[in-house]
């Protein structure tokens, strides 16, 4: 009993941390500039795809992975000054609806190069089960915590220690005030969205040796992040990791306990519930002007 | 061709427009503030002074005109170029960034300039706002109206202005507070700082600058000395109820 609770929860806690990577890159371009990117979802599909092409391509692990989250963050920047810099004083509405074209582009270039088929990357550190409590760990799910929980810790440290870390955050409070401070705000919007493409491409990267990959893989991934974002409280960032691990987990008890083919309707009941009782998500108390 | 032994103004704004949309709320306003001199722009609710200011600082595109600040046309520079050259604003309704503490806040100011002017004029700073010091680790949004606009000033100072801007600065304060924000313009005057004060309360700002400036619906329509516009008669019945 207890065994299968443990295995299910540590699933939940691995597809989780991905789901709070994308949430965090959600909060961070949403924070930045009020605007959801739902291409957030191709980064993190680009990161899967990328790590399995530059390890077929002969590259060691280590410097596929670091490409495989380098070129996302070039794509994102990329996008920025592309596609939603020369429409920012748009409607954020129509800005949302381009980022949808862009993860469209994106999507129909992946298929149009590497096809529809599903890509496998090798585990990190082989795959040799784990026993905790009964449960069988992949060392894979370990990677996934690991390296997530660094990227929370690291964030954290940023944006509440370091004067750049609090300039992006000063922009998001109050744009105008940030200007007359001297911050160069367009940068702050370009950086926002090389980090939250790495962040999500990172993601990607960590748990395609458990789940495959494709190039639609990025739909569900981003839905989900979205929702987890939400969920937390947009624009919160622990309201991302707490509402990415919710999702996560119960995701994988609805898919253990009832039917897994309530796996993907789960997240949607969820965000559902919480909008009806709590409209600003779990931690989204936060009130400023947006200017 | 101008005469030698005046000196070339530190700011000098000639013709400057600026639009919200098709409504023009500048309309081709001229204006010199010379190094260390306090200057006063006074006007009635939506005059354009706020535009005005913002449009020195580049958070407002101005659609005609030429800023010279020491000498250089700054019209086409963004923002930051201008913080950099030491234009730096306190702006109307403070704007304090209020999730991050006090201390952000002021070292957020000095987001242009190296850490050790930055720990220097943090000190300066809490010398100037004393009640700042205490309550830095606090954030600025849960601060009463006067001390966030200590720490609109101070912010603004920490980016070491060579031409202070500040909109509104007794703006919604208790007159004690009025009292004491006035009292730090004429400190920071007497050290030098040049400064351009925009104020609804044409008397209090009037009686403490060298010159002032009377801007009505986007147009400047008087000019002279602080006491030369304290005795104007239409001066005294338009903005001073008297
Ligand atoms: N964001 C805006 N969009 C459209 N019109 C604006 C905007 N801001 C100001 N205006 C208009 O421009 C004109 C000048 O406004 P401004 O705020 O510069 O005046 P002000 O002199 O600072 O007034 P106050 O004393 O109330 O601060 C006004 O007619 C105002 O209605
Ligand atoms: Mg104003």
């Amino acid at each position: 009993m207890l065994a299968q609770f443990l295995q299910y929860l540590f699933s939940g806690i691995t597809i989780g941390a991905t789901y709070a990577l994308a949430a965090l890159g959600f909060t961070m371009i949403y924070n930045a500039s009020t605007v959801i990117n739902f291409a957030q979802g191709e980064f993190i599909m680009l990161g899967g795809m990328l790590a399995v092409m530059f390890q077929q391509a002969g590259f060691p692990l280590p410097l596929a992975v670091l490409l495989a989250i380098i070129v996302p963050s070039l794509v994102g920047v990329l996008m920025e000054k592309m596609v939603v810099e020369p429409v920012r004083s748009a409607d954020t509405v129509n800005i949302i609806i381009i980022t949808i074209g862009a993860s469209l582009v994106i999507r129909g270039v992946v298929q149009v190069v590497f096809g529809k088929g599903a890509f496998m990357l090798s585990s990190f550190s082989g795959d040799t089960p784990v026993e905790i409590g009964g449960a069988m760990i992949m060392p894979q799910s370990f990677w996934v915590i690991g390296v997530s929980a660094l990227v929370v810790v690291g964030l954290w440290y940023f944006f509440t220690r370091t004067l750049t870390g609090k300039a992006m955050l000063a922009t998001s409070f109050n744009r105008t005030a940030a200007e007359l401070v001297g911050i160069n705000t367009s940068w702050v919007l370009w950086m926002s969205f090389a980090m939250s493409a790495a962040v999500g491409a990172l993601g990607g990267v960590l748990v395609t040796p458990l789940t495959m990959t494709s190039y639609d893989s990025g739909i569900m991934l981003g839905l989900k992040g979205f929702v987890a974002a939400v969920v937390g409280g947009l624009g919160s960032g622990a309201g991302a990791l707490v509402g990415g691990l919710l999702v996560g987990v119960l995701e994988a008890m609805g898919a253990g306990y009832l039917s897994s083919s309530y796996k993907d309707a789960l997240p949607f009941v969820l965000i559902l519930l919480i909008l009806f009782f709590l409209p600003r998500g779990l931690f989204g108390s936060r009130q400023t002007e947006r200017v | 061709m101008s005469i030698p032994e005046t000196p070339a103004p530190l700011l000098a704004v000639s013709g400057l427009e600026s639009c919200y949309g098709r409504i023009k709320a500048l309309k081709g306003v001229s204006l010199e503030v010379a190094s260390g001199e306090l200057v006063a722009l006074v006007g009635a609710n939506g005059a354009g002074k706020t535009t005005f200011l913002r449009t020195l600082s580049g958070v407002q595109p101005a659609s005609a005109g030429q800023i010279l600040f020491a000498g250089e046309a700054i019209e086409r520079l963004r923002p930051e170029q201008r913080v950099r050259r030491g234009i730096c604003q306190s702006p109307e309704g403070r704007q304090v960034f209020g999730p991050l503490s006090i201390e952000d806040n002021l070292r957020l100011g000095g987001y242009t300039r190296s850490a050790a002017e930055v720990s220097e004029d943090l000190d300066k700073i809490y010398q100037l706002f004393p009640v700042l010091r205490d309550k830095r680790r606090l954030a600025a949004g849960t601060l009463s109206g006067g001390q966030q606009q200590m720490v609109a000033i101070g912010r603004a100072l920490m980016g070491r202005p060579r031409l202070l801007l500040l909109d509104e600065p007794s703006m919604g304060l208790a007159p004690l507070m009025v009292e004491e924000v006035f009292a730090v313009i004429r400190r920071l005057r007497a050290e030098g700082m040049t400064i351009l004060l925009v104020e609804q309360n044409a008397f209090g700002a009037l009686a403490l600058a060298d010159r002032g400036y009377v801007l009505e619906t986007g147009t400047i329509t008087l000019t002279g000395s602080g006491a030369e516009l304290l005795q104007n008669e239409q001066v005294r019945a338009a903005y001073l109820g008297l």
